[in-house]
Parts: structure tokens; C-alpha cells; sequence
């Protein structure tokens, strides 16, 4: 399972303070947890909304795990530290 | 002071509207729901939520060419789909035309966890996606409720939700949400709040084992609206709300007179028939001929060339045309040229809405002049006194304010005939009244009917017998004997008798001419005689008379000659007295 490469999708809508601090917040964990095993893909609906549709957004920002299965989803500007880690199932992967 | 005028409100436009295309509510709402805004629908499970807003979109596709778009919450595009294929939707087509666009909201609460802040702007960017792609003018938001279940943060659910509508209002979209009714409160999260311009209430309530649905705008900013709760059903062809009882007495009459189909019966209204386009409700207790008196009706509406449409609870329409003409009224031929409908069900079979609504839609589609229901007393057993009632009203309005001819039958029971239907409350509503009902005699039923009341036109007074022949109905002349009229076997009697009687009378006459006669001819004798007898009187007085006449000439003679002698030569008169 480690080996597998974690792809994320965020999904922001323009240059909102509430997506810029999500993305900041992202890049520190992946940073943190998942250095070089993860794929990072930002999807501005303003510019695609037809995408929205496909992973059912709903709430910006939202973040997409969508590998390893199953999907997760966290929403939110991802500020909580440990909701992430928990929502993204990360800590269990990761026992420092 | 009361002629006083009132003061003149000036019109001001109306409200404009989206019409829903939805059959009935379009007059409820005088017009539509209003153009541009939201309209919360809510009601509990199973009222047909969704299937108004489906059905809103798809009328509004077909009918007004307005394209939509459904966002569905707790639906897939396939299962709505498929839900309402049996009504004739054919979504996917509507969809590859580019004409609708569902959009299928997937929310699982297990997927998602929530952290820091977020709003909702996914949902408006889907959502000004989908309504841009096809340039919609119509959305439905299906049930946006369930956002609630999805999302843990209230606070931002709350006013996201007031932005959409909000944001719904500036596209200028007209919306139709959804909403699950609560306890005490119109929608579980107080959606109401939120949708201030127009809300209908969906109710679907069980009352004596039949489930009745009901419709009712609670509020329509700007703009009228009926107040009551109107019955709906969900048909064959979608949502339908039982058309309105038009709020004024107000359609117009006819001073035409058409035939009841049995010519005795039209004399014995002074004018000479039913006025055309009026109400005409038959009673009678079982087997009084009420089927046969209907079928006249209808049989002569079909010859003056008129569409009939004739609703039967009882038999089946082969059964209808076979009894029929067995007394001689022929209604085939005109089933077969397509000027006689005849529409059979077990009142049982639907709720009272149902029928209303089936008989509404029939109506419009075959536009007849004459509707026969035959017999309206049956849908009693299908629902609850009240809404028998109401029913009927709106039947009768409906009928009338159409300029249909009407004609109901009802079964009543025995003497409390005129008790019953007036409780019904037909009877104030049709125009014109007339009961069939035995007339039981020694040994014998006979059948009598009479007029109980016709709006507009004098009419007889009497109890007509009638009888059912080969040759359809025909009235018998009123027959009174000393106590009350006639009838049946005592009708025969009385003719009988009153031959005898005739006979009798005739011989009388005969003897008394003969009489006057011999009487005439004894007079004439006498008479003859006492004429002899005055002419022998009349010849001796004459002789008489002359025989008088001489006596006296000649004694006036000799008084002369008399005198003569005296004066001139006294003495030497040669016969003097002998001085």
C-alpha cells in the first residue's frame, strides 16, 4: 500500500483566502507525510466548472483523495491538523 | 351614502408568471408560479414533490420551450428517468436535445469529513454550469434538504442556502425547491424562511381507507391565489389538480331549450324542454327506469348531432347499449360514429378525486355538449359525505360553466328520497329536478314521475305514470279517481268502467231523445186540435158579431126614418096613430 502512489485532487474555486490557506495546509502535510508518493493536482472550477460534476463537489475547497481507494473527501480550508490526518487516513500509514 | 362608489384601486401589471403546464394549477395560482423567483414545494413522503417539479420541467420544456435543469439530491438521472417514463416522460431524449439537465448531488456524510472553513460553491458553480449550458430558465432543486445531511456546519449551510436562492433570484431562473414537511413546521430545516414568494403545500391524508392528496398554496407574495386545498391526483399523464370550483357564479346561459329525448316529458315543462347547458339530476329508487330516462337524453343529443359522453358505474358499456335496446332506444350506431363516448368503472376502482379528474380530462379531450353520469350516487360509497359534496360542486360548476348539457341519475331509498339528496347537496346545485318513483297499488308497482323543481320554466305539477315499452318511454295521461290518480291494473279498470259508463250514458240519451219525441209529437196533436177549436170559436163569434152588426143598422134605419116623419108633415102622415 505504501508503495502506491497518493493521487490528490483540490478542488478550489478562484483565489479565495479560504483555498490558499487549504493549499498551503495541504503542501505542509504532504510534505510532511507523504515526500515524494503523492501527486497534487489543483482543479480551479471557475475556470473548469464542467469538473465539478464528476467528483461531486459540492463545498469549496474540497479535497480528493482519489487514490488509494476509497475516495475520501475533506473539505474545508484543511486548518485542523489532525481531522486531515484522519480524514485522509494518513495516520495509520504513517505511525511518527 | 351606499351609492357612494368605491374608491378605484388602479391596476397595476401583474405578477409575471412561468406557467407549470401542470393541469389545474396554473388556475390556482392565477397564472403560474412567479417568473424568475423560488417556489418551495413541500409535503411528507409520497406526495408526488418530485414529480411537480419533474413534470414543471418537462411542461416547460414541451409547452413553453423554456429548457431546465434538475438537480437532484437523492435521485439518480437514471432512477428519475425511469420513475416517470410510465408518465410519458422521455427524459434522456429531452437530455440529448440539450433541452434538460440533470444533475445528480451525491452526498455521503461517510466520504467526507470536514475541516476549517468552507462554503458551498461548488453547488452554484455546478449549478450556474448546468443552467448556462443550456441557457435553462426553469431549475428544480430536488430535495436540497439533504444538503442538511451532508454537512455538519448549520451556521454555513444555512447561509449558503440563503445565497443560492438569493443568487437563483439575480439569474433570474424560476425555481421550484423541494422540501420533506416537519413536525409542526412546513419543511424539516425551516426552508420557509428562506423562500419568501411562493409556497405550496403537498398533503397526502388517509381518510376512511383512502388516501386523498391535497394541494394548497400556504402564500404567493404579490399575486392571488385560490386559498383552499385542492384535491390532486397523480394520473396517467402527471400531476393533476382537481380543477378549481370557479370563486363567482358567473357563466353565461342559454335561453335554448333542448328535448329530455321523451316528448311527454318535455310538455310537461312549459317551455317545452331542459334549457341547453343546464344541470338535470334524475332520482328515483332502484329500478325506476333512471338508465332508460338517461339514455333518452343521451339518445337524442346524439340525433340533434351533438358529441355525448355518457360515465356508467354500474354496467358495462356492451351492456348499457344491449339493455337499451331492448327498449327500443338504439344507441349503437351512434357509438360507432364516434358522437356517443361511453365510459365505464367501478366507482370503487378510484378515489373521488380520481373519478373528478378522469372525468375532467375526458371531458377536455372529447369536448362533448352532454355528459351523463349515471349514477352519481355510487361515487358516494367511495368517500366520506363532505367530500361527496364538494365533489359534485365542482362537477356541476365545472359542467356548467363548459355550457355542457348535464345530466345525473342518483339512487335513493325509499321515502326519504328528497331527504337524502338534498343532504348530499345536489340538489341545490342542479337546475333542473326530476323523480322517478313507484306508484304501488293493489297487488302492483307502477312507475310515476314528476318535476320537483326547474329553474327558470313553469312545469306540471302532477305525478305522470309512464311506462317502458319497445318503444322507449312514454307518459300516460293523469288519470284521477276519488282517491288520487290512477294507475297500472286500476287504470284499466277505471277505463273498463268508465266505458261501461259511457255505454249507459249513451242508451240514456238515446231513450230520452225517444222520449222527447213521443212528448213533441203528443204536443203537436193537442196543439192541432186546440187550433180546430179556436178557428170554430173564432168563425161563430165572427157571426156573431155581423149577425149584431145588422141589428143594429137596421135599428139605427127605422129610428131615422122614424125621426124623418115627425118633423116635416105631423097630421098628414098617412100611417100616423090615428089622431
Amino acid at each position: 500500500m505504501s508503495e502506491d502512489t497518493w493521487e490528490l485532487r483540490l478542488y478550489v474555486a478562484g483565489q479565495t483566502v479560504k483555498s490558499m490557506t487549504a493549499l498551503a495546509n495541504l503542501k505542509t502535510y504532504c510534505e510532511k507525510h507523504l515526500k515524494g508518493r503523492y501527486r497534487l493536482e489543483i482543479i480551479d472550477l471557475l475556470e473548469h466548472p464542467q469538473l465539478a460534476e464528476g467528483d461531486q463537489i459540492l463545498a469549496i475547497p474540497t479535497l480528493v483523495r482519489k487514490v488509494p481507494a476509497p475516495i475520501r473527501k475533506v473539505i474545508g480550508d484543511l486548518s485542523n491538523h489532525e481531522r486531515v490526518l484522519v480524514g485522509l487516513d494518513l495516520r495509520a500509514l504513517d505511525p511518527s | 351614502m351606499s351609492n357612494q362608489p368605491l374608491p378605484r384601486i388602479t391596476p397595476f401589471s401583474q405578477l409575471p408568471k412561468a406557467r407549470t403546464g401542470i393541469e389545474g394549477l396554473d388556475e390556482i395560482t392565477d397564472g403560474g408560479l412567479p417568473l424568475g423567483r423560488p417556489t418551495l414545494v413541500c409535503g411528507s413522503a409520497g406526495c408526488g414533490k418530485t414529480l411537480l417539479g419533474i413534470e414543471f420541467l418537462v411542461r416547460g420544456i414541451l409547452d413553453y420551450d423554456e429548457p431546465g435543469v434538475l438537480m437532484a439530491f437523492e435521485e439518480t438521472a437514471a432512477e428519475l428517468s425511469a420513475n416517470v417514463t410510465s408518465l410519458g416522460f422521455d427524459l434522456p431524449q429531452l437530455v440529448a436535445d440539450k433541452k434538460l439537465r440533470i444533475d445528480h448531488v451525491h452526498i455521503d456524510r461517510a466520504e467526507i469529513d470536514e475541516t476549517g472553513e468552507y462554503d458551498l460553491e461548488g453547488l452554484f458553480i455546478r449549478l450556474g454550469y448546468a443552467i448556462d449550458t443550456i441557457g435553462a430558465k426553469r431549475v428544480v432543486l430536488d430535495t436540497i434538504e439533504s444538503l442538511f445531511s451532508g454537512f455538519s456546519n448549520e451556521a454555513v449551510l444555512r447561509s449558503e442556502i440563503r445565497r443560492l436562492f438569493r443568487w437563483l433570484k439575480d439569474k433570474g431562473v424560476t425555481t421550484v425547491i423541494t422540501a420533506e414537511r416537519g413536525e409542526g413546521t412546513l419543511t424539516r430545516q425551516g426552508l420557509e424562511e428562506y423562500v419568501s414568494d411562493c409556497v405550496i403545500l403537498l398533503d397526502n391524508r388517509v381518510i376512511d381507507q383512502i388516501t386523498t392528496r391535497r394541494l394548497r398554496i400556504v402564500k404567493y407574495r404579490g399575486s392571488t391565489h385560490g386559498t383552499n386545498e385542492y384535491p390532486y391526483i397523480i394520473t396517467e399523464d402527471g400531476l393533476s389538480v382537481l380543477p378549481v370550483t370557479s370563486l363567482k357564479l358567473e357563466h353565461t346561459v342559454s335561453d335554448e331549450v333542448v328535448s329530455t329525448g321523451v316528448p311527454d316529458l318535455d310538455s310537461m315543462f312549459r317551455r317545452g324542454g331542459l334549457y341547453q347547458g343546464s344541470s338535470t339530476l334524475v332520482t328515483g329508487t332502484a329500478g325506476t327506469a333512471k338508465t332508460t330516462l338517461a339514455s333518452s337524453f343521451a339518445l337524442e343529443a346524439c340525433r340533434r348531432g351533438e358529441r355525448c359522453l355518457f360515465f356508467v358505474f354500474e354496467e358495462s358499456p356492451a351492456q348499457l347499449l344491449r339493455n337499451m335496446a331492448t327498449v327500443g332506444l338504439e344507441l349503437q350506431p351512434f357509438v360507432e360514429s364516434g358522437l356517443l363516448r361511453i365510459e365505464a368503472s367501478r366507482p370503487t376502482l378510484n378515489g373521488l378525486e380520481r373519478h373528478l379528474v378522469t372525468i375532467h380530462r375526458i371531458i377536455g379531450q372529447f369536448k362533448p355538449q352532454t355528459v351523463i353520469i349515471d349514477p352519481i350516487s355510487n361515487l358516494v360509497s367511495v368517500g366520506s359525505h363532505s367530500e361527496v359534496s364538494s365533489m359534485l360542486t365542482r362537477l356541476v360548476d365545472f359542467l356548467k360553466v363548459q355550457g355542457i348539457n348535464a345530466l345525473f341519475t342518483a339512487l335513493v331509498s325509499g321515502n326519504r328520497a328528497q331527504q337524502e339528496i338534498t343532504d348530499e347537496g345536489i340538489s341545490s346545485l342542479v337546475d333542473t329536478w326530476i323523480h322517478v318513483r313507484d306508484l304501488e297499488g293493489v297487488g302492483e308497482r307502477n312507475r310515476g314521475i314528476s318535476i320537483l323543481k326547474a329553474r327558470g320554466m313553469a312545469h306540471s305539477n302532477q305525478v305522470r305514470e309512464f311506462e317502458v315499452s319497445e318503444k322507449g318511454i312514454r307518459l300516460l295521461d293523469v288519470l284521477v279517481g276519488p282517491t288520487g290518480i290512477i294507475t297500472g291494473a286500476s287504470r284499466l279498470a277505471q277505463h273498463i268502467q268508465e266505458q261501461a259508463r259511457y255505454i249507459a250514458a249513451e242508451q240514456e240519451a238515446e231513450r230520452r231523445d225517444r222520449d222527447l219525441e213521443r212528448k213533441r209529437r203528443v204536443l203537436e196533436a193537442t196543439i192541432a186540435n186546440l187550433r180546430t177549436e179556436f178557428e170554430s170559436v173564432e168563425e161563430e163569434l165572427r157571426r156573431v158579431n155581423s149577425e149584431e152588426q145588422q141589428r143594429h143598422d137596421s135599428m139605427a134605419e127605422e129610428r131615422r126614418q122614424l125621426g124623418h116623419t115627425f118633423s116635416a108633415h105631423p097630421p098628414a102622415t098617412p100611417n100616423g096613430s090615428g089622431a
